[in-house]
């Protein structure tokens, strides 16, 4: 373990850092630096101590907060909820109390059903030690979710963690009103080791970097029109996004529902036989799918725009 | 896992107004510091939660020269450790200390 | 029991549910008066892009068509079908649909029933019966988030450790018994009586509202501090600011 770390990551943070990477910074920070300041008002913090029930059969230390941070604010002015998940302790992994802490969240916003509800993702999915409950609690989750938006609360998943968002984890974020999602962001239901145990290296190479970020990274994401926004990583740039997209989210319902059936199913009609990213982005009509790994990100984001409209009613 | 606890005597009140403070995350070679003021003005105390076992005499060594240094009057600190380094450990004590410091918003 | 048993004593009077590829599709008369919707995953598919569209596509045709009859579930799954393709193509999205139809489906008063009555698994397992208002199981039904070899591999203990763990917790070992402490899984049904009327009981019974799966997981043991911290942060939320 080096003695250096990466300590910029966990600077006490007061002021406004704009330019901060949101990969970067802890889940506190992101929260902090997303709502204005000082507004933060968190629900069970640290100092309650609600650690996990389960971690200790497996001699494994707790964090008092459990990798789950819930809590109200403001958001330029206006009241959010927020969620955002530690994707350093347990890999940002969905246990009992990390998952309920959310399910009572957006049980709460269905009951207020004017205030929008932001979840940062970073998370490798179900906590295995805790497994059960883990998985539960994400079902439990995406039901509190779907009830929510359809009291007419706007839930934004924002997606840019070290960890990713993958399992269960992809699932609920499939569920929110509206996704952001940085380069770092990846979006997946297996994960790339998870797929090379079980079918093999010549099915997906883990360890080919290249190839996990345009399979599952942002920027195929949005191209695919699984993510309604590509956003550089840095605190300003989410909170910009965030706020873009609570007014722009679509509310829930039959309508929505049949939009996406169809958008899905003339995702396969047209992707199906694609046996990669790049000839996805190549019958997608993008110029240059070559460049587009190595692109700026306001670059991309004005090719994304150009090639696929965000559909914010089919979600 | 091993729990250690120590406390010392303190030389005066820790400045600021906050009530809590919380730094750091349980990973690897990491650790999460809660800072609440809650003791006495020249007493604190620092109760360790260790998934490394058997660096008792480390922790101790750490803990003294950070009271040493800072003076962390009225404050517990509360440790999850995940098997950091001493200078990490100490860094972590610092910047919990600094956060505390501010005056509440 | 065999699929084809399950179905003949769920459906006397006989039923339209096809197999598809390990795909259920179709619906069968209720003892009790009225039709029920089937969807299902049977011989341990795995669940992808393709077999979830199908089935949401089914649950959507059934909201469209009307009626208020129940929609079941039966579920003998893979996990998610794990592979470059599903991932490629956004297997998240397809699988959060899937549940999206059914939760909303159950919102509009058809109630979702899930039948486990064979093996599950991870995104399977979310997108199908955890996704239904009532889950209910056979005897040898075989939930689990993931098998212990893998695990073992994950968490870097010996499967005899983990064996021995799994004795004072049911919270992280696979299974019936576990899934159902945890509040996964309302009843085990009993074989030896007719499955139509079992559903019929279930489906008489009043509706409870809201999901009460935390709370029975808590008066089951399985998960001691789910409700509870829902419950409190609902609380804090609706406080005036």
């Amino acid at each position: 373990m080096s003695a250096l770390l990466t300590e910029t990551e966990d600077k006490p943070q007061t002021a406004w850092d704009d330019a901060a990477s949101w990969y970067e910074a802890s889940a506190r920070q992101r929260v902090r630096s997303l709502l204005d300041a000082g507004s933060f008002k968190e629900f069970i913090g640290p100092e309650q101590r609600e650690v996990s029930p389960h971690l200790r059969v497996f001699e494994l230390p707790e964090q008092f907060d459990d990798g789950m941070i819930v809590g109200r604010g403001r958001l330029s002015g206006e009241p959010a909820f927020i969620a955002a998940q530690e994707g350093r302790f347990m890999g940002g992994a969905f246990g009992e109390v990390h998952g309920a802490k959310l399910t009572g969240l957006l049980r709460a916003a269905r009951y207020v059903k004017s205030i929008p509800v932001l979840i940062l993702f970073d998370t490798g999915g179900v906590r295995l030690q805790e497994a059960n409950a883990g998985e539960l609690a994400i079902a439990e989750i995406m039901r509190a979710l779907i009830e929510a938006r359809m009291a007419g609360v706007k839930v934004v998943g924002l997606i840019g963690g070290r960890a990713g968002c993958y399992g269960g984890g992809g699932l609920i974020a499939g569920c929110c009103s509206a996704l952001a999602v940085s380069e770092q962001g990846r979006i997946s239901v297996s994960g790339p080791e998870v797929i090379e145990t079980n079918r093999g290296v010549e099915e997906f190479d883990s360890k080919d970097r290249a190839l996990v970020w345009r399979t599952m990274g942002g920027k195929h994401r949005r191209l695919l029109g699984g993510a309604d926004a590509f956003t550089s990583d840095t605190i300003q740039s989410f909170r910009d996004i965030a706020l873009h997209l609570i007014r722009s989210a679509p509310g829930f319902g039959m309508d929505v529902l049949k939009a996406e059936q169809a958008r899905l199913g003339e995702r396969l009609e047209r992707f199906s036989s694609c046996a990669d990213a790049l000839d996805i982005w190549k019958a997608e009509g993008v110029p240059d799918a070559e460049a587009v790994p190595a692109m700026p990100a306001e670059d991309f984001i004005a090719v994304a725009n150009k090639v696929r409209e965000p559909r914010y009613d089919a979600r | 896992m091993e729990t250690l606890s120590y406390r010392h005597r303190a030389q005066q009140r820790m400045a600021g107004s906050k009530s809590m403070a919380i730094i750091g995350v349980v990973a690897s070679g990491n650790l999460e510091v809660l800072a609440e003021r809650v003791l006495p003005d020249t007493e604190c105390q620092v109760d360790i939660s260790t998934a490394a076992e058997g660096f008792g005499a480390v922790w101790e060594a750490v803990v003294a020269d950070f009271v040493e240094r800072s003076s962390p009057g009225g404050l517990k600190f509360s440790i999850n450790d995940g098997g950091a380094r001493p200078d990490t450990v100490a860094l972590r004590l610092a910047q919990a200390v600094r956060l505390i410091e501010e005056n509440d918003r | 029991m065999t699929l084809d048993d399950i179905l003949a004593s769920l459906f006397l009077e006989g039923h339209d549910i096809r197999n598809n590829d390990g795909l259920l599709l179709g619906s069968g008369p209720l003892k009790g008066g009225g039709r029920a919707e089937v969807i299902g995953v049977a011989d341990r598919t795995a669940v992808g892009v393709d077999d979830a569209i199908r089935l949401s596509g089914q649950v959507l045709a059934a909201l469209e068509r009307g009626g208020d009859g129940p929609i079941l579930v039966l579920v003998d799954s893979d996990s998610q079908r794990m592979s470059k393709r599903d991932e490629l193509l956004g297997l998240n999205e397809f699988l959060a649909h899937l549940a999206k139809c059914l939760i909303y489906a159950d919102m509009q008063g058809r109630h979702t029933v899930g039948l486990l009555y064979g093996h599950t698994a991870a995104g399977a397992f979310i997108a199908t019966a955890l996704a239904t208002r009532t889950l209910v199981a056979l005897p040898g039904a075989e939930p689990e988030v993931m098998d212990l070899p893998s695990m073992s591999k994950v968490t870097k203990l010996s499967i005899e450790v983990l064996k021995e763990k799994a004795k004072s917790t049911p919270v992280f070992a696979p299974g019936l018994d576990n899934l159902a402490q945890t509040g996964a899984v309302l009843a085990t049904w009993d074989e030896k009586i007719s499955l139509a009327d079992q559903l019929q009981a279930l489906l008489g019974n009043d509706r409870q509202g809201g999901d009460q799966r935390d709370r029975l997981g808590k008066a089951r043991g399985g998960r001691p501090k789910a409700a509870d911290m829902a419950e409190r942060v609902y609380d804090l939320a609706l406080q005036p600011e």
